[in-house]
């Protein structure tokens, strides 16, 4: 080991570092919550043709994002599931101010891969005939509080409550389901672009927008690239993607 | 806030040392059989045999946790047979958990009973043999005493692994309070909710019981050695 390292190497690989950051001064690396995966991933795709700037993507919980941001994570621009935690960064001052806006307002749907299943209005809730319902924790994930807000506008929370499985994201609680583990699952409506089976469009009278915001951190306020991409998310070409993954958008 | 463990936590514990203790048994009655096979062999399967065991130490529990997901699920082969037996399927249960828990502990339980079997050498089971002990005999009257240290050191880490289990346990569990909300879990839910209070509690009480563990594993088997032979010899 000591052959190779030694701590009088630490300057150099310091400034090996920097000069690697300065020479791809168009790199802008974006957190992202698991339930926008589909869409930005195209929406990456066009921005990175039409601008020829490069994006990093991380994918997680927005729980997790929001945590690593709080502790100097070196993102610049934060999509997440709700409202609450841009918000919250930005009254901690870790943002640019004013640069918060709506991106996608998220629809739940109830969704089983088999064809044929009773989803429709909730029948098979009524019903109780089945095994296990998959939710993401609504301790943790927008999602998942839109989840226990339809069971309980339907009055079943309680008498569903032991046949409740938690994921602890979306992607997670869609897994559940695409296994067959659980017999069907509240997950974003986004996540079935491509998926078959069963599903019913929750009414958005039986829980609370889920409205998705997003934010350029402190870190990207002299990146203009960072600030294109912000534009470019709520532009024609990125509005008719993200409505096509079964999003609204505020207006 | 300051009140030490909520009533979830307390919930989370109980479940946690049930599922460690199960499992550790079932370790056990898996594990010295499998153990006594690899010390013993000539055969030219001990080496994948060997690396099938040792798998849970180099994959990510990510891989183990997927793979269990689809095969213990209703559509893989052991979903089908559990069905088939009327069991129903097993992620998202206390059961589903100990099988989790089980093949991901299987290289600690195994590895130090290996070692110690190994340590004896063949003279003991030969003079066995020749007095007429049978296999059963041999294994009670002579591998489980002399190897003893091995079995402990096997027992104690099996458990104190699965105690420590995290990323297979999130996978299969599906966070259900009581049936498979471990301690691990419980924790990583605390602190994604920002309850770091409360993450704290948790994760010190962790932090101890692994170090009094360890600390246990490693006097006992240092005092082993002084009293002279690493494994009873």
């Amino acid at each position: 080991m000591s052959r190779y390292f030694s701590w009088g190497n630490i300057p150099v690989l310091l400034v090996a570092v920097g000069l690697a950051n300065t020479a791809q001064a168009a790199n802008i690396t974006i957190a992202v919550a698991s339930n926008f995966t589909g869409p930005i991933k195209q929406i990456i795709t066009d921005f990175e043709q039409q601008t020829g700037n490069h994006v990093r993507l991380t994918l997680g919980s927005s729980g997790k994002i929001f945590a690593q941001i709080s502790h100097g994570a070196p993102f610049d621009i934060f999509l997440s599931a709700d409202s609450v935690k841009p918000a919250a960064l930005e009254k901690r001052g870790l943002t640019v101010p004013g640069s918060r806006f709506t991106y996608a307002i998220g629809t739940l749907a109830l969704w089983s891969p088999r064809p044929g299943v009773a989803v429709k209005q909730g029948a098979i809730l009524k019903s109780g005939k089945f095994d296990k319902l998959a939710l993401a924790n609504p301790r943790l994930a927008p999602y998942g509080v839109a989840a226990k807000q339809v069971l309980q506008s339907l009055k079943l929370y309680r008498a569903l409550a032991p046949k409740l499985v938690m994921g602890e994201n979306i992607a997670q609680t869609y897994q559940f389901v695409a296994t067959g583990n659980a017999d069907i699952g509240f997950v974003a409506l986004s996540q079935l672009h491509h998926a078959k089976g069963s599903r019913w469009i929750v009414p958005h009278q039986l829980y609370q927008p889920i409205d998705q915001d997003a934010v350029i951190l402190k870190a990207a306020k002299n990146n203009q690239a960072v600030f294109a991409f912000s534009r470019f998310l709520r532009a024609a070409d990125a509005r008719k993607i993200i409505l096509a993954f079964g999003y609204k958008i505020p207006q | 806030m300051n009140t030490g463990f909520s009533q979830a936590d307390l919930i989370a514990i109980w479940l946690t040392l049930r599922i460690a203790t199960v499992t550790t048994l079932v370790l056990l009655i898996i594990g010295s059989p499998i153990a006594l096979w690899l010390a013993r062999t000539g055969s030219r399967w001990k080496g994948p045999v060997s690396a099938v065991v040792a798998l849970p130490l180099v994959l990510p529990p990510t891989v183990l946790g997927f793979y269990l997901l689809i095969i213990m699920g209703p559509n893989g082969p052991v979903g089908e047979l559990t069905r088939a037996l009327g069991l129903g399927t097993l992620p998202f249960t206390f059961w589903g958990l100990v099988v989790a828990s089980t093949i991901y502990s299987l290289p600690f339980v195994v590895q130090p009973i290996q070692n110690a079997i190994e340590a004896l050498g063949p003279r003991p089971l030969e003079v066995a043999a020749t007095l007429r002990a049978g296999p059963w005999d041999r294994f009670f009257t002579i591998i489980l005493p002399l190897a003893r240290p091995g079995f402990v050191t096997a027992a104690i880490l099996g458990f104190a692994h699965t105690v420590g289990e995290f990323g297979v346990i999130l996978m299969v569990g599906g966070n259900i309070p009581g049936v498979t909300q471990v301690i691990s879990v419980q924790i990583y839910d605390h602190v994604e909710a920002m309850e770091y209070t409360a993450a704290h509690w948790l994760s010190g009480g962790m932090v101890v019981f692994s170090f009094i563990i360890l600390t246990l594993v490693y006097s006992f088997n240092r005092r082993r050695k002084s009293s002279g032979g690493t494994y009873g010899v």
